[in-house]
């Protein structure tokens, strides 16, 4: 890339190790994220794809290794992490919506209260987002009203709307009825398209064969493979991979 | 039959009875509130501190605290809360004793209903950026708060009663006034029960029904 040495990766793991007591969940993870790039992030059950997810803003301690996002090593507490996960937008598998509060309000709650953006302004941008993910006419009702396709989507907007230099998915898709799959993947589809770096978990093959420039595969803690999709899909090296894209396909 | 009401000031007791409970009510509700942050909190101290204090004030009975608030602070440590006369002070120094016990049922209360909050709300708010104040203040607390308005309103019908306890240290409230009149009226000892449980009756029996109400209205739906 040409752009290497004035601009860092936005996320670069270097050396990483997590325990859960005595499993060990990642293994001397090394990987990079550069801007405008998508990775997704493949691989077994337990593989700690979630975990590796949830290293990047801290919502889970690493023991040992470095994070950086956008050049800046993870702080370890306090409001400089607050502020670093500001920055770092994420989605999780199960929306986590504010349950007692509008879809408006849950996408300019943050804005407010963490940028201090006026309530004029978090509104229109809130609007604006909620128009673009296709649930503007949502925008008064309670979360527990929305399917879940109309949940995720409101979820997209609601982290985007802290205008993210990075976006984390874990697993976007897994908790919904397969006809509201599609409808978050075209909303992921178009925030690739307009060169959002994105780090998505997920078993969608097609999603990743379409959006991602690169594929990362785990297992048992280890990133295995690192390629595009396109070698992934149709020459993994590895047995592992080879396993797991057989176990896939034949479903 | 009720004539000799009219020499006793019924509804003035009760009406201490109730301005007892309602500032009692409102510091438990906020010193409560802080305790359950308190003991949520990421910081050790604060952790321990709140748990200590709440071992040590619901294990002691409440006519230990009241009778410590008029003899220990107020005759021993000169405390009067600004109250200008010994009726003033010791009426303030009850509702101290009553908010520093009722507030460990409140943490209590709103502990659990922390707990019925997914995890999730409080990771997804913190992935957001907001702090852990924040976090607690405005998404976790107004979530367990809806959850728990059952359990609060017992506490409050049980501080009610409570507040009965004032009279230990001559607080004029109901009770202080129904010893009296047991007293000047032997003949009518039943009769004058039935008046004060009726009193009580009609003081928590709508706060029931109509917290019962609004906490089917408040329920946050998942
Ligand atoms: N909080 C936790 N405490 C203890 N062990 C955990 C915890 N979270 C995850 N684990 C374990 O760590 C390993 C990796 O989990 P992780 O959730 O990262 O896997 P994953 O690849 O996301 O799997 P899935 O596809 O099922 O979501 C698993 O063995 C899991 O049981
Ligand atoms: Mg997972």
């Amino acid at each position: 890339m040409s752009t290497a040495t004035s601009a860092p990766p936005m996320i670069k793991a270097s050396g990483v190790n997590k325990y859960f007591g005595d499993l060990h969940v990642l293994k001397e993870i090394d990987f990079e994220v550069p801007r405008g790039q998508v990775v997704v992030v493949l691989g077994p059950s337990g593989s700690g794809k979630s975990t590796l997810c949830r290293a990047i803003n801290r919502l889970e301690p690493i023991n040992s290794g470095e994070i950086q996002v956008d050049g800046k090593p993870l702080p370890a507490e306090g409001k400089a992490l607050a502020a670093l996960r500001a920055d770092v937008g994420m989605v999780f598998q199960q929306f986590n919506l504010f349950a007692h509060k509008t879809i408006l309000d849950n996408v300019t709650l943050a804005p407010q209260k963490v940028r201090k953006v006026s309530s004029g302004d978090a509104r229109k941008t809130a609007m604006e987002l909620l128009e673009r993910v296709g649930i503007a006419d949502q925008a008064q009702k309670y979360p527990a009203q929305l399917s879940g396709g109309q949940q995720q989507r409101a979820a997209i907007a609601r982290a985007l709307a802290m205008r993210p230099k990075v976006m984390l998915f874990d697993e976007p898709t897994s908790a919904l009825d397969p006809e509201m799959v599609q409808e978050v993947l075209d909303t992921m589809t178009s925030l690739a398209d307009e060169g959002m770096t994105m780090l998505v978990v997920t078993h969608e093959m097609g999603f990743a064969r379409r959006a991602a420039h690169r594929v990362v595969f785990m297992s048992d803690g280890e990133i295995v493979e690192d390629s595009t999709p396109s070698d992934f899909f149709t020459a993994p090296k590895s047995e592992r991979a080879k396993d797991f894209l057989g176990k896939i396909l034949t479903h | 039959m009720f004539d000799f009401l009219s020499e006793y000031d019924v509804l003035g007791a009760f009406w201490l009875t109730v301005q007892l409970t309602f500032f009692s009510a409102i510091g438990a509700l906020i010193w409560g509130t802080i305790l359950a942050g308190m003991r949520v909190s990421p910081v050790p101290l604060m952790r321990g501190f709140a748990t200590a204090y709440i071992n040590l004030m619901r294990n002691t009975p409440l006519t230990l605290i009241i009778l410590a608030c008029s003899l220990g602070l107020n005759q021993t440590l000169g405390m009067t809360l600004a109250g200008q006369n010994f009726e003033q002070q010791n009426y303030r120094l009850a509702i101290l004793g009553f908010i520093a016990y009722t507030a460990t049922f409140v943490c209590e209360s709103i502990r659990s209903g922390i707990n019925t909050v997914p995890v999730g709300q409080a990771e997804a708010a913190r992935a957001l950026g907001l702090g852990f104040t924040q976090v607690l203040g405005i998404v976790v607390l107004p979530q367990a708060f809806r959850s728990v308005i059952g359990p609060l309103t017992s506490v409050l019908i049980a501080l009610t009663k409570n507040t009965t306890i004032a009279s230990t240290i001559g607080v004029a409230e109901a009770s202080l006034l129904m010893s009296e009149m047991i007293e000047n009226e032997s003949d009518k000892i039943f009769l004058v029960f039935a008046i004060f449980a009726l009193g009580f009756v009609i003081l928590t029996l709508p706060t029931g029904l109509i917290l019962g109400w609004v906490a089917k209205k408040a329920a946050v739906k998942r």
